[in-house]
């Protein structure tokens, strides 16, 4: 509609999120790193989810005494939001977990270090 | 995935498939037809308020006890720490 | 994380932050029906005080505000309204979650949703609330018996 760096930029900055998070959980060798780059890529999952709700034009969706509600356009799309809202809220209990394993973990090898776990593990 | 951006529909198209008002087969959509009947339905301005607590309540109550189970698990897995 | 040395300004801080918080916690529940906002950005903000209690005034403190042994019991109850909803649906001839067939105290079928849809946020505040504060105590726990 405006050109394809309006149109795509913010497609592609939510990708470039991604693909950080992705080297943070593939690549980092500390577990910390990695849970942080599990975060970073659940929010990027979570931007591109809210990005694809948005409408050229359209308000919040809470329903606006000037706006009638047969009127879709003019409100931008409830659903990505409801689910994204139940994701947070999963996400961040699921980070709870996950520091609370890992604080298991350091107690058991004294390390957070995967390569000094893997030794430690394989004596 | 830089390639793949391009067959997505453009940043805040009214035309995408998303907001359709009825889908391939002629069931309406489910953003459109949500925001078209929410207030009438529960008489609820917000409309994400009516998605997540009616029409998806079965989605929130699942979520709710995944919530409730990370916080048992995290009890669970903690709680003999200081005995090891 | 010792909590020796706090200073009076940020416990005088934390004191009158924590309870703007709560106020602003308890609107945004109870308001979300007509803005946005509902019970789980309710729940993490009543978290929020209750944690930003638990830095800055040291554990005895804040046990007195929420216990670590009634956050589990707060977080089912919170699950359990919202499941007890849904099972008294379904003794009312309907589905589960079924907000029509609640029994009606003299409501319309649209203001036994209005009714359900709070209730069930009040359930969801209270059990993201209380699970939020007790994965908090639960990772701090060392910290406290050490410092």
């Amino acid at each position: 509609m405006n050109g394809f760096f309006e149109d795509y930029s913010a497609y592609i900055m939510c990708f470039l999120l991604l693909t950080v998070g992705l080297y943070g959980m593939l690549l980092k060798r500390n577990y910390v790193k990695k849970v942080i780059g599990m975060t970073i890529f659940q929010a990027a999952i979570i931007l591109f989810f809210i990005l694809t709700a948005y409408k050229e034009g359209g308000t919040v969706p809470v329903k606006d005494p000037t706006l009638p509600l047969d009127q879709a356009d003019a409100y931008i799309n409830p659903l990505p939001h409801a689910l994204m809202l139940t994701a947070i809220v999963v996400g961040v209990a699921t980070v709870g977990v996950a520091l609370s394993l890992l604080i298991r973990v350091y107690g058991a090898y004294g390390s957070l270090d995967e390569d000094k776990i893997q030794q430690e593990a394989s004596k | 995935m830089l390639y793949v951006v391009r067959d997505l529909p453009p940043r805040g198209d009214v035309e995408a498939p998303l907001h359709a008002k009825s889908s391939e087969v002629g069931s309406p959509a489910a953003g459109t037809y949500y925001i078209e009947s929410s207030y009438k339905d529960a008489g609820t301005d917000n409309i994400v308020t009516v998605v997540l607590a009616d029409y998806r309540g079965f989605d929130t109550f699942g979520e709710t006890v995944v919530v409730f189970a990370a916080g048992a698990a995290c009890l669970l897995i903690l709680r003999g720490r200081r005995r090891s | 994380m010792k909590s020796v040395g706090v200073s009076p300004i940020v416990r005088l801080a934390c004191r009158c932050m924590a309870r703007l918080i709560q106020i602003f916690a308890l609107y945004v529940i109870f308001h979300g029906h007509y803005s946005p906002g509902g019970g789980f950005q309710g729940g993490a903000l009543l978290a929020a005080a209750v944690i930003l209690i638990r830095i800055g005034e040291g554990r005895p403190v804040s046990q007195v505000e929420l216990s670590s042994s009634a956050t589990l019991g707060i977080g089912s109850f919170g699950a359990l309204l919202f499941g007890g909803v849904g099972l008294l649906a379904l003794l009312g001839g309907g589905n589960f979650l079924q907000y029509d067939a609640l029994p009606s105290f003299g409501l319309s079928p649209v203001g036994l949703h209005y009714w359900g849809i709070l209730v069930i946020e009040l359930g969801v505040a209270l059990a993201v609330m209380a699970i939020l504060v007790s994965i908090f105590d639960v990772l701090t726990e060392d910290d406290e018996s050490e410092g």
